[in-house]
């Protein structure tokens, strides 16, 4: 017997996936290729008329884009489903009864989350090709930028939703951080756009460094701020998420 | 004792704020043993088992779980567990085999073994021809014996059941209660907290009986009915009369009498002896019944209250 690990946490999401992968097709590669389609090329030829941006608009929003594509699946994953497997399912419950760990059932969600947005950035990557998007060989680190991107915003939000009773917490998320964040964390315009208070807002956001780090990697640009930086910031989210979702998983199992 | 108990409790304290839900309980469990804890809803016998599943610390007191401490090498000690909680874990959108296969995973068995070993033991619960459907549709006795299937995927020492057969028809009870006397005929130690007295008499060698967070009593089934309650009881209903004032008229009768809300126990030796001496004194009871002594008389006796509140 070996010692307890991640893996069969992971196993038991992707069994269950496995079962429902069909649906989740839509919502994390169809949808923003729609977006992409949509908003690049109509909106687009209004924003490239006044050519402020330096580069056509579609090239702009792809990478960003892909950036709120992943937060949204790792956001997505890191609720319901957690959430779901403390009260309704119990999953933890069960696996509490074997040898297995907060910091295992923590880290197993953590991998799954990282398979979804890594098969949806690269899907999405391919897309890009095609429509003639990426401009420079740096764009395959978006893959990486997506693990990181993923776990940063997935790790606090997996904490949160050990520490609720109701989904309707949900709603307090996602009106005050997720949707704020999709919008004005520099996916669709430049967070030089913004008043003062909102940009700080955005720089504080993982989701910003996350599409910056993108852009750079597909346009072949230099980041707003130091590449460093940018990656340092999420990696502090990161690591803060995964210690407090850990304390939270535990706390939530044992009485 | 030659070998070490798989339990071992001395003073064992659970308290959640200003309530004590276990109140100082000793216990001991050997290899090969029934062990049953029972008492009504509330008496401490859930989060007694929580502590041996090293779910929940001890707030005081030694508890050794197979010779190991629970607050430190909880993993270890769970790796030779099977727990079958009291609300159902199930995951409902997968299959029977696969809510063992994956079960197994836990524990970090090895895929083809959790496979040989899911047939096996759906075979075991009478629930092989389901083992490719989902789960949900699955009735709530089907659902019990699944989840006892998944505790013995691991093939443990030690095997944790709490209220296993509550909220169970009476058919679905007893093709549980024969699965969980085949096991204990293999040797399977099995500890078990229940409110029913039948199920405590038909599962365990050996029982505790627990009121308010203590140990009362404490012995074989047998030996606690013989200790504490008379060996027939005459059940006496008087229709929709109030029952007081029969008690003073049956004075003398039996040993002892008790008025629950619908009827009247008589402690006897003899209950047809006592029935005969109620009738001589010209009382015409509504229905008459002698018995056995069981265990519900046991905690009544104990406790002045019955296990299942009516």
């Amino acid at each position: 017997m070996t010692s307890p690990s991640p893996l069969p946490v992971f196993q038991h999401r992707w069994t269950l996936y496995l079962r429902t992968w069909r649906g989740s097709v839509f919502s994390s590669f169809l949808l923003p290729v729609m977006f992409l389609l949509g908003m690049g090329l109509s909106l687009g030829s209004y924003v490239d008329s006044r050519g402020t941006l330096g580069v056509p608009y579609v090239d702009y929003i792809a990478p960003g884009l892909l950036a709120s594509t992943v937060f949204q699946i790792a956001i997505g994953e890191a609720t319901w489903p957690i959430l779901g497997s403390f009260s309704w399912v119990r999953t933890y419950h069960a696996m509490r009864a074997s040898p297995l760990r907060p910091a295992d059932m923590v880290g197993g969600e953590i991998l799954y989350i990282w398979l979804r947005v890594a098969t949806s950035a690269a899907g999405f990557l391919i897309v890009m090709a095609l429509f003639g998007v990426l401009h420079s060989p740096l764009a395959v680190t978006t893959l990486l930028v997506a693990l990181l991107l993923a776990v940063a915003s997935a790790a606090p939000v997996l904490a949160y939703s050990a520490s609720i009773s109701t989904d309707n917490m949900f709603a307090i998320l996602f009106r005050f951080a997720v949707i704020p964040m999709t919008l004005f964390a520099g996916v669709f315009f430049p967070v030089t756009q913004l008043p003062l208070v909102l940009r700080w807002l955005a720089y504080a956001s993982p989701l910003w460094h996350g599409v910056e780090l993108s852009r750079a990697a597909t346009l072949g640009t230099a980041t707003p701020w130091p590449w460093v930086w940018h990656v340092g910031y999420l990696a502090a989210w990161a690591v803060g998420g995964y210690a407090l979702a850990r304390l939270r998983f535990s706390r939530r199992l044992t009485d | 004792m030659a070998e070490e108990p798989l339990i071992h409790a001395r003073g064992l304290v659970k308290r959640f704020g200003d309530f004590v839900a276990v109140n100082g309980i000793d216990v001991d469990v050997h290899p090969g043993e029934s062990f049953g804890f029972l008492g009504p809803n509330g008496a401490g016998k859930s989060s007694t088992m929580r502590m041996i599943g090293c779910v929940s610390p001890p707030s005081d007191g030694t508890l050794r779980i197979l010779g190991l401490d629970p607050v430190h090498d909880g993993p270890r000690i769970r790796a030779r567990l099977g727990v079958c909680p009291q609300q159902d874990s199930l995951d409902a959108e997968l299959t029977v085999t696969e809510n063992l296969t994956v079960y197994a995973g836990y524990f970090g068995i090895a895929r083809a073994v959790a496979r040989a070993r899911a047939a096996e033991l759906l075979e075991f619960v009478q629930l092989a021809e389901r083992a490719k459907d989902k789960v949900e549709p699955l009735s709530g006795g089907m659902k019990r014996r699944l989840t006892i299937a998944r505790a013995l995927v691991n093939e443990p020492d030690l095997v944790l059941l709490d209220e296993p057969t509550t909220g169970l028809d009476p058919q679905a009870r007893h093709l549980v209660w024969e699965r969980l006397f085949r096991l204990k005929q293999r040797g399977v130690t099995l500890v078990l907290t229940t409110h029913y007295m039948d199920e405590a008499e038909q599962l365990c060698d050996r029982l505790v009986v627990m009121d308010s967070g203590r140990i009362v009593a404490e012995g074989s089934p047998r030996s606690l009915i013989e200790a504490h309650s008379t060996r027939e009881v005459l059940e006496l209903r008087f229709g929709a009369d109030p029952l007081e004032p029969f008690v003073g008229k049956l004075a003398g009768i039996g040993e002892r009498a008790e008025v629950l809300p619908d009827r009247i126990l008589v402690y006897a030796d003899d209950g047809d002896a006592a029935a005969a001496a109620v009738h001589q004194r010209g009382l015409v009871p509504s229905s008459v019944l002698v018995r056995r002594s069981s265990l519900e008389d046991v905690f009544l006796t104990l406790t002045g209250r019955t296990l299942v509140e009516a």
